[in-house]
């Protein structure tokens, strides 16, 4: 409540701030927020580059839409390019042939448009990765986990939609494999095909329909899960690694007002600034030189873009088994590469539920853990990325095999071997990785930091001088808590009764056991050993 | 030469089917090209192909046979005609240097010369394919589009959107077209060298290889245009995602190291 | 699985206290809590504060020179100018100009504003506390109350005619927006199973656009050819020349394996259709020695001397092939209609 009478007026910006207040509750909002921290650290500011990304993804879309037409119609080529004069070709292929060489900027927009995209997603995949090494998805955090999730997911087919508007004759060859993918749903597969092409492929509905998805549907959700996603960020309040001063209570950092305002937004501009660098000076889909689509034609090297190479592996390494009974085709060679598509993407964004369910821990978490000190998790996620990325080699082998000079053959069957064996040997690897430098911290703790000063002892022993670790150093390595694995109760309780144990309570000892069992942690350092140590042979 | 001798063991079983490929083609071709037009200078010729069966006995015989007839390690070459032997040897695939899935393009040994004087002496072993002349094989004037419709139904399945070349069955592979001369691809259409199809006048007549010419020509040359930018190897999107990994996303994380890095502190004075 | 059933033992010591909360004078491992703030340069030397605004201001005026520049290329360099730029090649002036000023433009607003936050902005670093995000039990007893108060006040749990009905209608509006779907295609009927191609059709080479005669085709050669009648002004070209498109090579008779394959073929002539049976590429890598057959897509491998069979790769069966004969004028005619349906397999192909 202010008095009628002000004595002095109170600045034009205030002013303009109180109408707004009375209106918006603009101050409320602002006392929780404004000098909102955020912890400082480059792996902190991938989520940026994802919304920056996806940022000018929207405002390059938005001058696309001005000069694209959706349209299936059939018209003949009379522009500039003159490898194309006088060929037929869709009108959504003759307006991106007219954004790209006659509309001045236009294809500076369209390579901004589809770099943009590339690195969004490919941000996406490196900042879900740092949210799942480090533990980040942990409580409170599972549920933005999954909007991140779902924003990689609904970004795939935003990107596959969008790089099948300018019907050339690369992505039409991709339409074509959706198509047949389609078909090979059981029942009711070749249904899905007619009524999403508007009858037999390709007709002359899909861009169109395909256009609608890519501008509003997909992105329109996609807006709304960024902003959840964003909110959840600044309720949550950002993770960090653990260090002198930052505890699981608090977040140490700079202020949103006025540092993480120049930083972010600063960030902005670069990003922007960097995408469009390089969209002058690298050139992306050329549907120039690929020519408009004709089902007929084809070119090899034939792929997606790079996030959907991942499927293109499954279904190229695929063995073609196809049964036939009663009159009725089950095409297992296109249906299971299908199926274990999502499957494997499920895998990860299920996993902080399976984690949360193994360890029985219902707090929360905000501290950000080192990788190694969850082996089982790390091992787990990069075996993960070892068969994604296996299947990304299966996605471009027939280029892998012209330029390492190998056989298309050889390198499917490697791919078919190593899409079982590669995770197995990765988490193996990765598993003894963690623990061995889980064993260096310790040891790091207990006896220092290795000098690389040589001492001869007067007895002629050569030893290397140790430097003890500061007070700081010593509490960010000892921070991170470690579990005791679960045990089965007794079989039978205190007063003789047969105890029941359910199926899943014994699954879940069971995986606990193999996360935090003696074998998948090394112990860290106890107050008891480090002072026996340092009393003992201080000059170790 | 040596070297070929040397490794002489290997069965090209595979080529047997060459000799019979190319023999029928020579013969068609023979059946159906118009005849009679080359009885200018016969001494000329005649001398050409005394030269030619000089160099043939020296390079070629050891796989080919001494009379053309071919052997188990190199295919007949009655029949095949100039154009062939033009092909093969002036891309310096012949004379192969070692066995393996596919023969490559190698630094040519022969002079332009000498390569017409085995290309005159084989093709009087049997008719064939007719070296071009530049008439038949120049792009002037020929018509660029049609030709990168004919590109994109009889040659990017194999050879790439513009001629950047992909990868076949068990290490064979169709080879880039960039550099090639046009009288070489014109010999190629027409003779259709290793596991290439040919695509001879019958089907392909003289125009439109002249028109498929003038695109890869027009697409894949030191001239080509790519109003975009790096043109990233011409691949498609595995380059392009590749290229968006390493630098986009590369330049980028550098960016956030820099932005999240706190400032040098003051020493200690 | 609830809390309760986790023994606590088992979870690690409190996660409160280990991060030391209170500072344990002798526990070597205890939070020594922030360290003190150490000034940067810019703090304690003005000079290198004026050096740090310079540098900010210089970027921020490089991006107002850029955005000039910018605007000059766009009215300077023709759309279609083309210029040679090492190492780019042959590349688009007017691309190259606007992409460097623009980028140059934003990049230096970013890097003026990260530069003043990193070097003048104070960076003094401040703890912020944090709150558990579930509500304590007095809010979440009050939220209850109020639930229970609303619901009882609706009379939902009592009046279950009015539930149940509510519920009937809420599920059954939404089928209205599924029927209107109908229409977005036909039934597939027998749609997948027609191709143009009939008995007498005369095979037209897609290069010419003329009828093929058997001596055409040579041995080693590879033809494409759509059925006679269709042309590319064709509303309907694409998605007929989807399913009739052909691929005709000749093969020596007695390097045919396939006994059918040899019937159906006019001398060795053969004529398969170009559609891969996997999802549908034009199928077309034809190596003539070996007589296989690849798809640039997936890679699937076909034996034309065998039927087509399929020998790698993801393809579930063979190339159809259609049976092809020699009409009066000595032109290449099919002999009826694919016998199986072209292209990918589904449900109903049997």
């Amino acid at each position: 409540m202010s008095t009628v009478t002000e004595s002095k007026k109170a600045p034009a910006g205030e002013r303009v701030a109180d109408w707004a207040d009375g209106r918006l509750g603009i101050y409320t909002l602002a006392k929780a927020n404004m000098r909102k921290i955020f912890p400082d650290h480059w792996s902190f500011m991938l989520g940026e580059v994802c919304l920056y990304s996806f940022l000018i993804i929207i405002l390059t879309g938005v001058y696309l839409t001005m000069f694209f037409h959706p349209s299936m119609n059939e018209v003949e080529y009379v522009g500039p390019y003159v490898p194309l004069q006088g060929q037929l070709m869709s009108e959504a292929f003759n307006s991106t042939m007219h954004i790209s060489f006659e509309v001045r900027g236009g294809l500076l927009i369209r390579q901004i448009h589809h770099w943009a995209a590339l690195i969004f997603l490919a941000g996406m995949f490196v900042h879900m990765m740092r949210v799942f090494f480090t533990g980040a998805f942990r409580k409170p955090r599972e549920i933005n986990w999954l909007f991140g999730f779902l924003l990689f997911f609904l970004g795939m087919f935003t990107g596959f939609t969008g790089y099948s508007l300018p019907d050339d004759l690369l992505s039409g060859t991709g339409v074509r494999f959706m198509q047949g993918a389609i078909l090979s749903v059981p029942v009711v597969g070749t249904y899905l095909s007619m009524f999403l092409f508007g009858g037999e492929f390709p007709g002359g509905d899909f861009v169109a329909r395909f256009y609608s998805a890519h501008v509003l549907l997909l992105p329109g959700i996609m807006l709304g899960l960024v902003v959840a996603h964003l909110i959840l960020v600044f309720v949550h309040k950002h993770t960090q690694f653990a260090g002198p001063g930052r505890t699981n209570n608090n977040v140490v950092g700079m202020p949103l007002l006025p540092v993480y305002m120049a930083k972010a937004g600063g960030f902005f501009f670069l990003v922007f600034g960097v995408i469009a660098v390089i969209a002058a000076i690298a050139s992306i889909n050329p549907i120039w030189a690929i020519g408009p689509y004709r089902p007929d034609q084809v070119s090899t090297g034939a792929q997606p873009d790079w996030y959907m190479g991942f499927a293109e592996g499954l279904i190229r390494v695929m063995p073609g088994w196809e049964i036939n009974l009663w009159g009725h085709t089950l095409v297992l060679g296109v249906m299971i590469p299908l199926a274990i598509f999502p499957a494997v993407l499920a895998a990860i964004a299920v996993y902080p539920f399976i984690e949360s369910w193994i360890t029985g821990d219902k707090r929360e978490h905000h501290i950000a853990q080192r990788p190694r000190n969850a082996p089982t998790r790390t091992a787990f996620g990069v075996a993960w990325i070892t068969a994604y990325m296996i299947m990304l080699v299966g996605g471009g082998n027939d280029l892998w095999a012209t330029h390492f000079h190998l056989s298309l053959n050889s390198i499917t069957w490697f791919v078919r071997i190593f899409f079982f064996l590669g995770p197995v040997i990765a988490f193996v690897a990765t598993k003894r990785i963690c623990l061995g430098l889980q064993r260096r911290d310790k040891d790091k703790v207990l006896h220092g930091r290795e000098s690389g000063i040589i001492k001869r002892l007067p007895h002629g022993e050569f030893v290397e001088v140790h430097e003890p670790l500061s007070q700081g150093e010593l509490h960010r390595l000892t921070a991170h808590e470690q579990y005791d694995a679960a045990e089965l109760p007794p079989a039978v309780d205190e007063n003789g009764v047969e105890r029941k144990i359910g199926r899943m309570e014994k699954l879940r000892v069971k995986l606990n056991k193999g996360y935090y069992g003696g074998d998948s942690q090394i112990a860290k350092p106890t107050v008891e050993e480090y002072k026996e140590i340092q009393s003992g042979h201080g000059h170790h | 030469m040596k070297k070929l001798s040397a490794r002489r063991r290997h069965p090209l079983a595979a080529v047997v089917v060459l000799l019979l490929a190319l023999a029928a083609t020579g013969g068609l071709y023979a059946a159906f090209a118009p005849a009679g037009t080359a009885k200018a200078d016969e001494t000329a010729q005649s001398l050409a192909i005394e030269e030619g069966k000089k160099l043939y006995s020296v390079g070629c015989a050891s796989c080919h046979g001494t009379g053309g007839q071919g052997t188990t390690d190199g295919p007949s070459l009655v029949g095949v005609g100039s154009a062939a032997v033009d092909f093969q040897v002036g891309t310096g695939r012949m004379p192969a240097q070692q066995p393996g899935a596919q023969v490559p393009k190698k630094k040519v040994i022969y002079s332009q010369a000498e390569i017409d004087q085995l290309a005159a002496y084989v093709a009087s072993l049997g008719a064939g394919p007719i070296t071009p002349t530049e008439g038949q094989y120049s792009p002037e004037g020929a018509d660029i589009a049609k030709g990168g419709e004919l590109f994109r139904t009889n040659c990017a399945q194999c050879h790439n959107f513009t001629g950047e070349g992909g990868a076949l069955t068990y290490g064979k592979y169709a080879p880039s077209l960039e550099g090639v001369s046009p009288k070489h691809l014109y010999e190629a259409m027409q003779t259709g060298p290793q596991n290439m199809p040919s695509f001879p006048d019958t089907t392909m007549p003289e125009k439109e290889k002249k028109d498929i010419i003038a695109y890869v020509q027009a697409v894949n040359s030191d001239k080509a245009d790519n109003p975009g930018g790096l043109k990233l190897g011409g691949l498609g999107p595995v380059s392009e995602g590749l290229f968006a990994w390493v630098f986009g996303l590369g330049a980028l994380i550098a960016v956030a190291i820099w932005v999240a890095a706190h400032t040098a502190k003051a020493k200690k004075s | 699985m609830s809390s309760q059933e986790i023994p606590e033992e088992n979870l690690p010591a409190g996660q409160d206290t280990a991060h030391g909360a209170v500072k344990v004078a002798d526990d070597p491992f205890a939070d020594p809590g922030l360290p003190p703030h150490k000034p940067r340069i810019q703090d304690i030397d003005e000079r290198a504060a004026r050096r740090s605004e310079r540098a900010v201001a210089f970027m921020f005026t490089l991006s107002m020179l850029a955005t000039v520049g910018f605007i000059a290329s766009y009215v300077i360099f023709p759309v279609d100018k083309i210029v040679y730029i090492w190492p780019l090649g042959r590349v688009s002036a007017l691309n190259f100009a606007l992409g460097l000023t623009l980028g140059a433009a934003l990049f230096f607003i970013g890097a003026g504003a990260v530069h003043w936050a990193r070097t003048l902005m104070s960076d003094v670093e401040v703890a912020d506390e944090r709150h558990p995000m579930a509500a304590s039990p007095e809010v979440k007893a009050k939220v209850m109350a109020d639930f229970a108060a609303g619901a009882a006040e609706s009379g939902m749990g009592r009046r279950k005619l009015i539930r149940n009905t509510m519920f009937g209608a809420l599920s059954l509006v939404p089928l209205s927006g599924i029927v209107l779907l109908r229409d977005m295609g036909p039934l597939p009927e027998k749609k997948l199973r027609v191709t143009l191609w009939t008995k007498g059709l005369q095979l037209i080479n897609m290069n010419t656009n003329e009828p093929l005669r058997p001596e055409d085709v040579a041995v080693g050669s590879l033809t494409f050819a759509m059925p006679e009648g269709l042309s590319e002004h064709d509303e309907h070209f694409q998605t007929e020349i989807a399913k009739a498109a052909l691929m005709i090579v000749r093969i020596q008779p007695e390097d045919i394996k396939d006994k059918r394959e040899l019937e159906w073929s006019h001398q060795g002539i053969v004529a398969f259709s170009k559609i891969c049976t996997h999802v549908g590429c034009p199928i077309s890598l034809y190596e003539q020695q070996t007589h296989h057959v690849l798809c640039p897509c997936h890679q699937s491998t076909f034996d034309l001397s065998d039927g087509a069979r399929v020998i790698f790769g993801p393809a579930g069966h063979a190339l159809p092939q259609l049976r092809i004969g020699v009409n009066e004028k000595g032109f290449l005619e099919a002999l009826g209609d694919f016998d199986e349906p072209v292209g990918p397999a589904f449900w109903e192909r049997g």
